[in-house]
């Protein structure tokens, strides 16, 4: 656990707590209800949080309803991952131009500044890390990626409720921040009261901790924050037997269920869109109509799309389940082999966004069932 | 003399391994030396199959007439391989023409006698008939593969 | 890599052009500035303007480190467009990227190398290292298979390295014409434990996954361990750097780990059925 001091505020101070990060120059980015959802966007301040809003998720489901609690993070998380500010859905890398009998290549600045990810839950951060691993710490570095990290302030929330399509313990990812945040809050709601805790994770968290002079939480506070945080654990939606799945799944190739899977499986790539740690990409030549220069465009891939698999004459991977079986096996075991945890963080969204309501944990389950 | 010359030149030709000398010794004894020309024919489709050919040095290909295509080439065989198993199975006669890509000179064994020679003695039989499936299994194979052409260049791209 | 971004392409100059078979040519390119030397078996991609960007393997003599030589099979748009260039032309290069053949392993003892079709490209270089070289080697043996005559890629080379008498050279078709007088069928059939010996033989294959996975089982069947069994493989690819996800091949990016593999690294994905 963190050994920095932990302090508390009134929930009326949130606002002050962002504008104290927007000060210091960063542009806050965070949830807000928009089109009956929870989605990621800019923020103005606290007044623009979902506050009031609770999401209901099932596979296949996903209602936001009115709460009369009215806390700021009663919800747990819409379709957007952060990753669309980090490896944007689609993003200019260079343009190639004649120059005379010359070719060049000019490349597209990163130029997004400083920003702040606000309400960041357990599982997201888990997702960040992950991806700091794929484009940050391999043989190759994205440099894009890592200009836009490193201007990150990171403000995660703990769940204190885990939603039905919830298994961030299962992933051994949440519900509590451990790592990898700026500043980490609690919302607490108790009797009358309504306050936050807060830690910071950063000498950055703490410098803007000391300048908003928070007092310090009492055994009390902090006792009702774990059993918030130790409640929401007890009651996850949905659960994962991790032991010996990676191998299961490995030799799994055969197994008649992926077939099943395949007919219900509509191929639509929502479960890699809504997905925090999907990272595949392909790029797209954009010509100009002279043709005197190109945009090469890189944009968010599906492995559930036919030509991601394309070798000089067709698909590799020409049918559902073929994909479906490669989404699985690459997020919950081959994963594990190339960047030495899961791929999958527990959050639940390939759950509830799957327009037929195919849930991964239950399907893993089912593939890791020995053939009878 | 010549006959313990063609008992080393079976027992060098990696087909013919697994074989005892005692089984080297008796296909040593139906085994004659033999050479044809280029284009020489060393067997005919639909010609009795009693003998079988171990090249010892030249080029063979396995042929067959296809009306409106011509002679149509199926394989070729070269030093130290076996050519011919008709003389094995009913109703022994050759499947397809044997012509020599070269000059080539060959062991040539008497298959009719040697078969002979396996259903009198069933543990012989059983040994050369192992000898003889190697042979067989490796051709499967290398039909198979023929037939899947795996350079054809895709359509479209 | 040189300065830029890993994923901006250099421009370079076709300096020469090859046409060596109906759909296939051969290019020479200046590096890029600063590169690396590369290494056999490892690629580049190469950018058309407005096209596009594919892998293709280096498959020149490393020992001219000058020239980036690579011989591309014409059968998608930018595939195609590259096969039509003609000296003078600007493309864009990025690389090497990917694993080599692990020639080392073979030092002292007999080679066996076998390809077929356009798999010849990738193991070139490592020909013309072990043609620079052959007595750090025991028995060199290289076996190709090609769909028709008009099909033999380096046909010259193929019978200059036959014509040098320091290694064996058998090259096979699996359809030919009448005036055709050389070996026909598959490269499997080349494959002769006379050549080599299998408790020690080191193995290096390229070609189409089918004819790779016949090749194998055949050596193994001879008594060849799979460690000394080594391959080239090819999936789709964007970025060559593990950015992408395309050319994932069961825990395996081709790009990274890959082209060149260890046998007992892909053995259980061979056999895996991709439909």
């Amino acid at each position: 656990m963190n050994a920095r001091t932990i302090f508390r505020f009134d929930a009326s101070r949130l606002g002050d707590l962002l504008d104290g990060i927007a000060e210091r120059g960063y542009r806050l980015l965070g949830p807000v209800a928009r089109e009956g959802a929870v989605v990621y966007d800019e923020l103005g301040g606290a007044d623009d949080l979902p506050r009031g809003w609770r999401d209901h998720q099932d596979p296949g489901r996903y209602r936001l309803e009115r709460s009369d609690r009215n806390l700021f993070f009663e919800f747990n998380m819409g379709p957007h991952g952060w990753k669309k500010y980090l490896l944007p859905a689609e993003e200019p890398l260079w343009r190639a131009l004649w120059r005379g009998e010359e070719m060049l290549f000019e490349e597209t600045n990163v130029d997004d500044g400083k920003r702040a990810f606000i309400g960041v839950r357990a599982c997201e951060l888990a997702a960040l890390a992950m991806l700091d691993r794929v484009f940050g710490e391999g043989d190759f570095r994205d440099d894009r990626y890592l200009a836009r990290r490193a201007n990150l302030f990171i403000v995660a929330v703990n769940c204190t409720r885990a939603g039905r399509t919830c298994f961030c313990t299962s992933m051994d990812t949440g519900p509590e921040a451990r790592s990898g945040f700026d500043l980490v809050l609690t919302e607490v709601a108790h009797g009358g009261a309504h306050f936050f805790q807060v830690a910071a994770g950063t000498t950055r968290g703490d410098a803007l901790l000391d300048a908003l002079a928070f007092e310090e939480a009492s055994p009390a506070d902090r006792n009702l924050a774990k059993r918030l945080l130790d409640e929401a654990a007890r009651s996850m939606g949905r659960h994962l037997n991790t032991g010996g799945l990676p191998e299961r799944l490995a030799g799994s190739g055969e197994h008649p269920h992926w077939q099943r899977i395949a007919a219900r499986c509509l191929a639509c790539a929502n479960c890699t869109m809504v997905c925090p740690t999907c990272f595949c990409n392909t790029v797209v030549d954009r010509p100009a109509l002279d043709g005197r220069s190109a945009e090469r465009i890189r944009c968010w891939d599906s492995c559930f799309s036919a030509d991601f698999s394309y070798l000089h004459g067709g698909s590799i991977r020409q049918s559902t389940g073929s994909r479906y079986r490669q989404w699985m096996t690459h997020k919950l075991s081959s994963w594990v082999d190339q960047f030495g945890a899961s791929g999958c963080v527990g959050c639940g969204r390939c759950i509830a966004w799957c327009p037929v309501g195919i849930d991964i944990t239950e399907e893993a389950e089912r593939i890791g069932e020995e053939l009878s | 003399m010549k006959y313990h010359e063609i008992k080393d030149l079976l027992r060098q030709c990696h087909g013919f391994a697994t074989l005892c000398e005692e089984d080297l010794d008796l296909m040593a004894k139906c085994g004659v030396n033999a050479v044809f020309r280029e284009g020489q024919l060393l067997a005919q489709e639909g010609h009795p199959a009693d003998l079988f050919y171990l090249i010892r040095n030249g080029k063979v290909a396995i042929e067959t007439h296809v009306p409106h295509r011509g002679t149509v080439t199926l394989q070729s065989l070269g030093t130290g391989e076996v050519v011919g198993w008709s003389w094995l199975f009913p109703p022994y006669l050759w499947m397809f023409d044997v012509r020599a890509l070269e000059d080539t000179r060959v062991i040539s064994l008497d298959g009719k006698c040697l078969r002979e020679k396996c259903e009198a003695n069933h543990s012989l039989g059983f040994r050369l008939m192992k000898t003889f499936m190697g042979t067989l299994v490796a051709r499967v194979h290398d039909a198979r593969l023929q037939v899947l052409d795996v350079y054809h260049s895709p359509q479209g791209g | 890599m040189s300065n830029g971004h890993v994923l901006t392409p250099v421009a370079t100059e076709v300096l020469s052009v090859r046409h060596e078979l109906r759909d296939t040519a051969t290019l020479s390119l200046l590096p890029p500035p600063g590169g690396a030397p590369f290494a056999p078996g490892q690629f580049s991609m190469l950018y058309v303007m407005g096209l596009g960007e594919i892998p293709i393997s280096l498959s020149g003599d490393p020992a001219e480190s000058g020239l980036w030589i690579h011989t591309i099979r014409g059968v998608g748009n930018v595939s195609q467009a590259l096969v039509r260039a003609i000296p003078g032309d600007r493309i864009g290069v990025r690389g090497p990227f990917g694993s080599a053949w692990p020639l080392d392993r073979a030092r002292g003892r007999d080679v066996l190398v076998v390809a077929g079709g356009i798999g010849l490209a990738p193991l070139r270089p490592l020909i013309y290292r072990l043609a620079a070289e052959p007595e750090a080697y025991g028995r060199i043996t290289v076996l190709y298979g090609a769909r028709t005559p008009e099909d033999i890629l380096y046909f010259h080379q193929l019978q200059a390295w036959k014509e040098s008498a320091r290694f064996h050279v058998r090259v096979t078709v699996d359809s030919g014409a009448d005036d055709w007088s050389g070996n026909l069928g598959p490269v499997t059939h080349l494959i002769s434990p006379v050549d080599f010996d299998p408790a020690s033989v080191v193995v290096f294959t390229c070609g189409p996954e089918i004819m790779m996975r016949f090749v194998i089982r055949l050596l193994l069947g001879l008594g060849v361990a799979g460690e000394r069994i080594f391959l080239s493989m090819e999936r789709n690819m964007k970025c060559a750097v593990g950015f992408c996800g395309h050319c994932q091949y069961g825990p395996h990016f081709v790009c990274k780990e890959g082209p060149v593999f260890g046998y007992d690294q892909v053995a259980h994905l061979l056999a895996e059925k991709e439909r």
